[in-house]
């Protein structure tokens, strides 16, 4: 396209306000949670809807093809390019793309695309906090207002990844800050987050909208009421799964901190913070807070305190009900039926969680929401079947259930016939161990098949499961996008047939076209994997535990799974040469992680340095005190625009 | 520093869950402790070693303190497990083991946890005397949940020592008078109580011994103390 040069070196147009597309306002985690309805996200690495943010990093995928334009002094400032026309409607076109991949996309084209990307990304996504730098990204972006971190790789959830590895907010915020100083969005996934960063937070962002941290660790009540206290326009608050700090008596009444007046705040999830709170104060912040439309309470609150919450925000749609039972005497226990009423006043909800001590006389009271209800978190709730039935009955449109493997096979019938829409299913088991009974079967999974055709993401822990019910989820669940069983005993084969579960998966790679992410389990030979190379050409993320017979698996997956981002394995029979694999793989992935393989430091050397662009970290326990043992027990490596962090603790190797 | 301006001081509620918090720390304090903390531990056997390692090597290092307070509660393991298997988040397993330890404890207000019993997992055993018995006999009161159950166990214990047809409403008889006997208990303090006065956790955590004695002689225990203790004005 050819346009008329301009002549003078008039300083650049303004985009017009009309042509800059506001971001999108759920910020990055609620809106790859929003559609399932619930933040939490365990056991989740959640596949973000195309349209909103991918989980590709902008740094870190595109090596030898991305070239930071860091001539021309600061890197960003505007020099006025030739065509300074074009440049600002490239801008404003670009304004509206959204995701991450077409972006990184755009930005491929040519330096003026590459200019104009970097001009108007608004939502920074780094799917590894180690791929590349704080100033490198700062530099080419220069009008970031969200931020999206994550660290630690997943298995660290497991307590596989020792204390002390790494994946600090700090560096990060130390750029971030001169940086953006209109930033408001940031979300951080494993990640060390201090005290100290949480003020940071709060001193160079005075524009700053929504936190949300998720599974990290590092800090106590003293930084959130830091934060409630100094960002005067939070509207997001999610605390999920994290590990606070706190010693019970040195913990701060940080809920007493937001402002005085009427507050922002549109969400408020603080279900992990495990140490009392200022009921009180919480109630008047509710009481002033008339944008609040999602409140998760930790177990602190009882039903009494919950309906005097639910009193003051009948607006809500999402909340995090507490212990739910009652700490009152038996003769100031509040009723069943007024608990209902409260519930039928909350017209909007549409997202229920917590029971995290329920009483289960108490369930009857959320029936005049069940019907309305799009997503029902029962997983910390040690309820039978016959008192899970009743209320699942009610719940025609639920899209989301969580649950504890407690409700069986039966009341997995039950979710069958009655909820017809259902998306999401996750399992939980109450005793997971590995020779527990577990109280759902195949007998279960075949039921959900039957009536959930519309399933997209399962996660089930069981102890027994034959080929068959997989075959027939496969079949009859063709959307699923997810799909994660765990038989929790080892190697365990088909309950009926005593045959591998081979077949079974191999079923769903080859009939669920849309499948992503994949967890397998149970007893599994090369051909499983033979099966996942073959026909798993979306998968993106896998994991392996206890499978295999050689390293013949890796292989097949290596070179079957050409969207491949991510493997764990751990606990099976791959040695250095199926690791070697994947030497041609490794920099289109995100990372790979191995644990108690077969590997050695041979092998591992070797792909560094073959591989100058990834970083091979081996992790040993604390308890390993002996000089460099050949055989290494944790690998997780991943590509890098970086070289080695500076900030690897004395147990990790970086070879 | 920056929450300097920051108060500690806050209003909790009441009825801060004692033992529920000590449990809550140890589980806190094991966030990145493996499965077998207050989870049942499997008794069928292992079948691949190779895989598997001792838990407790993993994770002491990392806190150690922690990881010793800890290791001090648990029952010692009878063998290894594999780490972080089966894949529940620990986040997961911190919740639910906590909430396990509270629901072994129903209907009682969790109460700080007594330096005797470090979890339910492990035992209580007092001595119980009855007047007149020629043994003292031992009782694990974490066997038991009520009252009711410890007044069954200890009517099967001394059962010899009753008249066959005096049992009022179950009670133990004196075997030499045929008179009605209650049960005391000496508590942390020293003092004898009698047994029922108060609920029944806060009655395990104290409960030092027991002692079955005549009714008769137990006029005005509760408040007073009476016998070989000493005074409590």
């Amino acid at each position: 396209m050819s346009t008329p040069r301009s002549s003078s070196t008039s300083s650049p147009p303004q985009i017009p306000q009309s042509l800059t597309l506001a971001p999108a306002r759920t910020a990055s985690t609620s809106s790859s949670s929003s559609a399932s309805g619930m933040r939490d996200a365990a056991e989740d690495d959640f596949d973000s809807p195309p349209s909103q943010m991918s989980e590709d990093d902008p740094g870190g995928g595109v090596g030898d093809r991305w070239e930071p334009d860091l001539r021309g002094g600061n890197g960003g400032a505007r020099w006025a390019p030739p065509d300074q026309v074009l440049e600002n409607v490239l801008e404003s076109v670009l304004e509206f793309l959204t995701a991450a991949r077409d972006r990184n996309a755009a930005s491929l084209v040519c330096r003026s695309w590459y200019r104009a990307e970097a001009q108007t990304r608004r939502e920074l996504f780094i799917g590894n906090c180690y791929a590349v730098s704080p100033r490198r990204a700062v530099e080419r972006f220069s009008r970031v207002r969200a931020v999206v971190l994550k660290g630690k790789p997943r298995f660290a959830d497991f307590s596989l990844v020792p204390y002390g590895w790494g994946a600090y907010v700090s560096p990060w915020l130390a750029a971030l800050g001169p940086a953006y100083p209109r930033l408001e969005r940031i979300s951080l996934k494993r990640m060390t987050v201090t005290d100290e960063d949480l003020a940071l937070i709060a001193k160079s962002f005075p524009l700053f909208k929504e936190l949300s941290l998720v599974c990290c660790d590092g800090f106590s009540t003293l930084g959130l009421a830091v934060v409630a206290e100094r960002c005067r326009h939070l509207r997001v608050l999610d605390l999920i799964e994290d590990y606070l700090e706190d010693e019970e008596d040195e913990m701060v009444d940080w809920i007493s901190k937001f402002p005085e007046s009427n507050t922002s705040l549109e969400s408020l999830l603080f279900d992990c913070v495990t140490v009392p709170f200022n009921f009180h104060a919480l109630e008047a912040l509710v009481a002033r807070s008339p944008a609040l439309r999602q409140l998760r309470v930790n177990h602190h609150v009882s039903v009494e305190q919950l309906r005097r919450l639910m009193a003051r925000a009948p607006q809500l749609t999402h909340l995090g009900t507490g212990a739910f039972r009652s700490e009152a005497g038996p003769d100031g226990a509040l009723s069943v039926s007024d608990l209902a009423t409260s519930f039928a006043a909350s017209r909007s909800l549409t997202c229920l969680s917590g029971f995290r001590e329920v009483n289960s006389e108490y369930l009857p009271a959320i029936y005049p929401v069940c019907a309305k209800l799009t997503s029902l978190n029962f997983s910390f709730a040690s309820l039978t079947s016959e008192e899970l039935k009743p209320v699942i009955r009610n719940c025609v449109n639920l899209r989301t259930f969580w649950v504890l493997d407690t409700v069986g096979d039966e009341g997995l019938r039950a979710v069958a016939e009655t909820c017809s829409d259902l998306r999401e299913l996750r399992v939980f088991p109450l005793d997971a161990t590995e020779d527990s009974e577990g109280s759902v079967s195949d007998v279960g999974l075949q039921a959900i098949s039957e009536g959930c055709p519309k399933l997209e993401s399962i996660l089930y822990f069981c102890q027994r499961m034959t080929n068959a019910a997989v075959v027939a989820m496969s079949k009859n669940c063709p959307d699923l996008v997810v799909f994660r069983l765990c038989i929790m005993g080892r190697h365990r084969p088909d309950r009926i047939t005593g045959e591998p579960m081979d077949d079974g998966f191999g079923a769903i790679v080859m009939n669920c076209k849309k499948l992503t992410r994949l967890s397998v389990s149970g007893l599994l030979t090369d051909k499983a994997f033979a099966y996942i190379g073959k026909y798993g050409k979306l998968i993106k993320t896998l994991s392996v535990a206890f499978a295999g017979n050689s390293d013949m698996s890796l292989q097949y997956v290596f070179e079957g799974c050409t969207k491949l981002q991510k493997l764990e394995v751990r606990d099976s029979p791959f040695g250095d040469k199926g690791l070697l694999s994947g030497l041609d793989y490794f920099y289109n992935m995100r990372f790979l992680w191995m644990n108690s393989c077969r590997l050695t430091m041979r092998g591992c050397r070797e792909v560094a340095q073959q591989m100058q662009n990834l970083v091979v970290e081996v992790i040993k326990d604390h308890s390993d005190d002996e000089g460099e043992s050949e055989t290494v027990d944790k690998l997780y490596l991943y590509r890098s625009l970086e070289g080695p962090r500076n900030d690897a603790p004395p147990f990790v190797n970086i070879l | 520093m920056a929450g300097a301006e920051v108060d500690v001081g806050t209003e909790l509620r009441l009825g801060l869950p004692g033992g529920g918090a000590e449990a809550a720390k140890a589980a806190k304090r094991g966030f990145e402790e493996t499965i077998d903390l207050k989870l049942k531990l499997p008794t069928a056997g292992m079948e691949e070693a190779a895989a598997v390692k001792q838990e407790p090597a993993v994770e002491k290092a990392k806190r150690p303190a922690e990881a010793a307070a800890t290791d001090a509660e648990k029952p010692p393991a009878p063998k290894a497990q594999a780490v972080g298997w089966p894949p529940v988040r620990s986040y997961r397993r911190n919740v639910m083991s906590v909430q396990s330890v509270k629901n072994k404890k129903e209907e009682e207000p969790e109460k700080q946890q007594p330096a005797t019993n470090a979890s339910s997992n492990s035992s209580a055993f007092v001595k119980v005397s009855m007047d007149g018995a020629p043994y003292l006999r031992k009782v694990d009161l974490n066997m038991y949940n009520s009252y009711k159950d410890l007044s069954i166990a200890l009517k099967k214990m001394f059962s010899t020592f009753t008249t066959g047809n005096n049992m009022n409403d179950g009670k133990l008889v004196d075997p030499v008078s045929g008179a009605d006997v209650v049960t005391t208990y000496e508590d942390k303090d020293g003092d004898w109580m009698l047994v029922g006065d108060v609920p029944w956790e806060m009655f395990v955590e104290s409960c030092k011994r027991l002692r079955i004695m005549k009714s008769s002689e137990a006029i005005g225990l509760a408040p007073r103390t009476k016998d070989k203790c000493k005074n409590k004005s």
